[in-house]
């Protein structure tokens, strides 16, 4: 194994940071006396099924942990942690193949193992809390999984080294063996679990400190591997929220307000509870009027049982008067208008290059869009749900959570105790997207636990899920540019708006954040326009407006993506040719020349995951190529493209669709390229893109949430409709760019839904030379 | 008096081969009969309306939506659930679903899995028209349709 240039007092670091020490051969108490002193952090679980603290196995060694990542067994078994939440990301697999790659692990004899919400012990990064979200998992996790993984496989290389009494340099691991280079001996993982009970943590300057292994010497990153869970998942065996059963659990549905904010007034439950099996009605009451929303329980009027079906039909007959409060003002009929007369207002300027005002007043020609794209909700296909038992301490949380150290915090608030009075253990997700992100629901959980002095699960119906979420923002944008003669563009006027999720906090707030200004909006593409001006406007939320896969990317790609081709057929241009020339290939894009003081950045440093245009050119070069964009299209037929960065990585795709009279579409194919730097599993990087490119064909065909006098009008699949097998693309071909591999990793699990419905229009423009410029694109807006 | 409440009655059936004598309320859609009461979790609630497949188990053999179908629909009857589909999970649709790493969260597999096994039960030769329209009716959020509709075309050569 060649060495590499590693710091060997880094590691020394990040043992101090990361070890839980020594070795599991002692008492407990013993155990944390002696980590007490050399370790921030304390082991205060166990791995897996092994009690490696019971009392009959304190005398011997039954397992070795060099760190809180990752645990070898007798048997050879290696247990690594998953510190994140499985919601069909693959990060189950992704995670724990970085560090089985750097301790020469044989992956089939690796188990994960789930770590539960401690940010103390298992946010190893320091970075988020192990909130789950945004994308960062890989990117920032890539580099201490492979320093635990390399920590761990040294400890055994020098318990092997003092088991044969030669130096550590004349050993090394490989596929879950160490061996000693000149004599050839060997021992498996799992014959050194003794004698690396017998060693102690690195000093610094100690010369047999870990190394990583150098990139050609990788096993796993950057292989293909399927999911660890498939077998669980096609034989009934995976759990998720609604499948942790406890002794004595009660079942609970709970009725909440249609408009937003509103409150019970009065309620008669008579009727429910002479439902067979519900036991009792509960009233969860709304929050005082001045406390901010943030993910906390709506109140509303809880029917609880024991079973499922007892109490969703105990709610049906509940009767109950609604005081709905200021919302419902709240009405598309009137809120879309205000979003558009908003957008068109502007106001608040973010990016300012040169003059745009003098540049459109001496423009050739001028073109201005307005573009619309509607609420919309998660529709994870496991709605919300979580269980809670507050009768013990610490209280226990079972909840299907991408936030579970939040969770602890939001139900250690509902319950009037301390955020380390409650623990909380993640099952699987059934999908998410960012709706279980907001722990409301286990704050209900708890409520209502600690109410009937029993665990309760509290049950989110479709309807529930469709009418009481945290919607992605609706919002309007209203873009204006200037061409000179030659169809060069001049100027870049591009105002937006829509309602913060900041106002989750801040209920007042009207101003968009810079967060989700941050997100395509600011860091529009077109480097090479010498004219700019980027502003949004205010909006009222009036519902909970959260983040949803990609979040304000959606709308931002797609009007960039719509209005830039707009453009090029305005100029007389190839679209392609067009785009190319306004992102160029520049290294770097630095927005603070164009006086942006603070570039969110998806909260990363700008120096470690910088702007790159030519990045961006280079996967819109690709995916034109890939497509065989250029080429004579039938009748009816169309090829568009578009591309955009969000979460660090870059997206282009093409979609070639056929458009039938009716409106209706057929999707023969769609490519798309990305560049996500450092690939960790290709196969898991194909999926979560050829995922992405049906959540965007929901989003660009059907998605579309409306208020009526406060009240969400949509409830379940029949007026909220997903893509299903029938319309869906179903030959989407991924190329994953690697001519920047060397750098570090960037997001995958959103940056490919972006692109793909400003794709589609332009496809759609392409076919029949309509533009449409508001989402959804349904069967009767393309046949107008 | 509500459906709930009505009056138990036995209906005895067959789970996965095993027996039992429902003695509920027989309005009980027989997928919280399963999650409930038998604690075969397998089986998924994803929208209550038939809507969305996540429910999906057999009833003699063919792929029924357990959210909306009462338990006496399967009186005398043989259910057959995710869990009960092939004793090692090695159903040529499971094999399939593995061999093409169809799963993302999982949630909707099972059901999407017991309907390609009733499909290719009824016909073991579907062309891709059939095995669409077979599917129709399963949604999956996490859009794993293309591989899913490879996986059913395998499946299909091997049952």
């Amino acid at each position: 194994m060649a060495p590499i240039n590693e710091s060997s007092r880094q590691f020394v670091l990040l043992l101090r940071r990361c070890s839980v020490a020594q070795i599991i051969h002692v008492s407990r108490r013993q155990f944390i006396q002696s980590t007490g002193l050399g370790a921030v952090l304390v082991l205060g679980a166990q791995i897996g099924q092994n009690s490696i603290f019971t009392v009959a196995r304190a005398q011997s060694v039954t397992s070795v942990q060099p760190n809180l990542f990752v645990s070898i067994d007798l048997d050879g078994t290696v247990t690594i942690t998953c510190n994140r939440s499985e919601m069909g990301q693959g990060v189950r697999t992704g995670i724990p193949m970085i560090l089985a790659d750097e301790l020469e692990a044989d992956w089939s004899r690796v188990k994960i193992w789930q770590a539960p919400g401690d940010e103390t012990k298992y946010d190893p990064a320091g970075k988020d809390g192990q909130n789950t979200d945004g994308s960062r998992s890989t990117r920032h996790h890539f580099e201490i999984m492979r320093e635990l993984g390399a920590s761990a496989r040294n400890l055994l290389e020098r318990a092997a080294a003092v088991e044969w009494d030669v130096d550590a340099s004349e050993v090394y691991a490989k596929h879950h063996r160490l061996y000693h280079t000149s004599s050839g001996r060997s021992f498996d993982f799992g014959e050194l679990v003794d004698a690396a009970a017998n060693l102690t943590l690195l000093t610094e300057g100690d010369t047999s400190a870990p190394r990583l292994k150098h990139p050609s010497e990788w096993k796993y990153i950057g292989k293909d591997l399927p999911m660890v869970d498939n077998f669980d998942m096609s034989t009934g065996g995976a759990v998720y929220g609604a499948d942790v059963p406890l002794p004595g659990m009660k079942i609970a549905v709970i009725a909440r307000s249609p408009v937003y904010r509103g409150r019970v007034r009065s309620f008669n439950a008579t009727e429910a509870l002479q439902v067979s099996g519900v036991e009792q009605v509960i009233e969860i009451p709304a929050m005082a009027d001045d406390t901010p929303t943030e993910f906390r329980a709506l109140g509303g009027v809880a029917v609880i049982g024991t079973n499922t079906w007892s109490v969703m039909e105990g709610r049906s007959k509940l009767e109950i008067e609604w005081d709905d409060g200021p919302f419902t003002v709240h009405d598309s009929s009137t809120f879309d208008n205000a979003l558009r007369e908003s957008a068109r207002r502007g106001g608040s300027v973010i990016r300012r290059r040169g003059d745009v005002d003098e540049a459109l007043s001496t423009s050739d020609s001028i073109v201005e869009s307005e573009y619309f794209v509607p609420y919309l909700v998660h529709t994870p296909m496991e709605p919300p749900v979580a269980l809670v038992d507050a009768t013990v301490r610490p209280v226990q949380v079972w909840a299907a959570t991408q936030s579970p150290n939040e969770t602890r915090q939001y139900v250690a608030e509902a319950l009037g105790l301390e955020k380390t009075d409650v623990e909380c253990h993640i099952t699987l997700l059934g999908g998410s997207f960012g709706r279980k992100s907001k722990p409301d629901f286990a704050c209900e959980a708890a409520i209502l636990s600690e109410a009937v002095g029993a665990p309760v699960r509290v049950q989110w119906t479709r309807e529930d899920e469709v009418r009481n979420g945290y919607y992605h923002a609706a919002s309007a944008q209203y873009i204006k540019a200037g061409l000179d003669a030659s169809g060069n563009v001049t100027a870049w006027h591009h105002s937006a708006a829509w309602p913060s999720m900041m106002a989750l906090w801040a209920p007042d707030v009207k101003a968009a954040s810079t967060l989700e200004a941050g997100l395509g909006l600011i860091d529009l593409p077109y480097n090479n326009i010498p004219n700019l001006q980027i502003e949004t406007g205010e909006a009222d939320a009036m519902i909970r407006v959260g983040w949803y896969r990609s979040v304000n990317n959606i709308q931002h790609a797609f009007a960039t993506n719509c209005f830039v081709n707009e453009l090029a057929v305005a100029a007389g241009k190839d679209p392609l040719e067009f785009m190319l020339g306004l992102i160029g290939d520049a290294d770097e894009m630095d927005l603070t020349e164009d006086g942006v003081e603070e570039v969110w950045n998806y909260g990363d440093s700008i120096d470690d995951w910088p702007i790159m245009p030519k990045r961006l050119s280079n996967v819109l070069r690709t995916v034109a190529q890939k497509s065989g964009y250029g080429k004579q299209m039938a009748d009816g037929h169309g090829l568009g493209l578009a591309c955009h960065r969000s979460f660090h990585s870059y997206v282009a795709i093409a979609v070639h669709v056929v458009v039938r009279g009716n409106g209706s579409l057929h999707i023969p194919q769609v490519d798309v390229a990305i560049d996500c730097g450092r690939c960790v599993n290709p196969e898991g990087v194909r999926k979560q893109i050829e995922g992405a490119v049906v959540f965007g064909h929901t989003i660009a065909r059907h998605g579309k949430i409306t208020t009526s006098r406060g009240a969400v009008e949509q409830s379940n699949f029949h007026d909220y409709p997903l893509t299903r097998i029938g319309d869906t693309p179903l030959d989407v071909r991924v190329e994953i760019v690697d001519d920047y591999v060397h750098l570090r990793p960037c997001g995958v699990g959103e940056p490919g839904v972006p692109p793909y419905a400003p794709a589609l229009a332009n496809a759609i423009f392409s076919a029949t030379g309509k533009r449409h410029r508001a989402l959804p694109l349904t069967d009767d807006a393309i046949s107008i | 008096m509500s459906s709930a409440g009505r009056k138990a009655i036995m209906v005895p059936l067959t789970v996965n081969g095993v027996s039992h004598e429902f003695d509920g309320d027989p309005n009980m859609p027989i997928l919280w009969y399963l999650r409930d009461e038998l604690g075969l979790a397998g089986t998924k609630f994803g929208c209550g309306m038939a809507l969305c497949g996540a429910c999906t188990v057999h009833i003699d053999g063919r792929a029924i939506r357990a959210c909306v179908t009462p338990v006496s629909a399967a009186d005398s009857k043989e259910v057959t659930t995710i869990e009960g589909l092939d004793p090692d999970g090695n159903h040529p649709v499971q094999r399939a679903w593995r061999s093409h790493n169809v799963p993302q969260c999982g949630y909707c597999q099972s059901g999407q899995i017991m309907q390609a096994a009733s499909l290719l039960a009824e016909n073991p030769d579907p062309s891709d028209e059939e095995v669409i329209d077979g599917m129709q009716g399963n949604i999956c959020r996490c859009g794993t349709y293309q591989r899913i509709f490879a996986a059913v075309r395998t499946a299909a050569s091997e049952v």
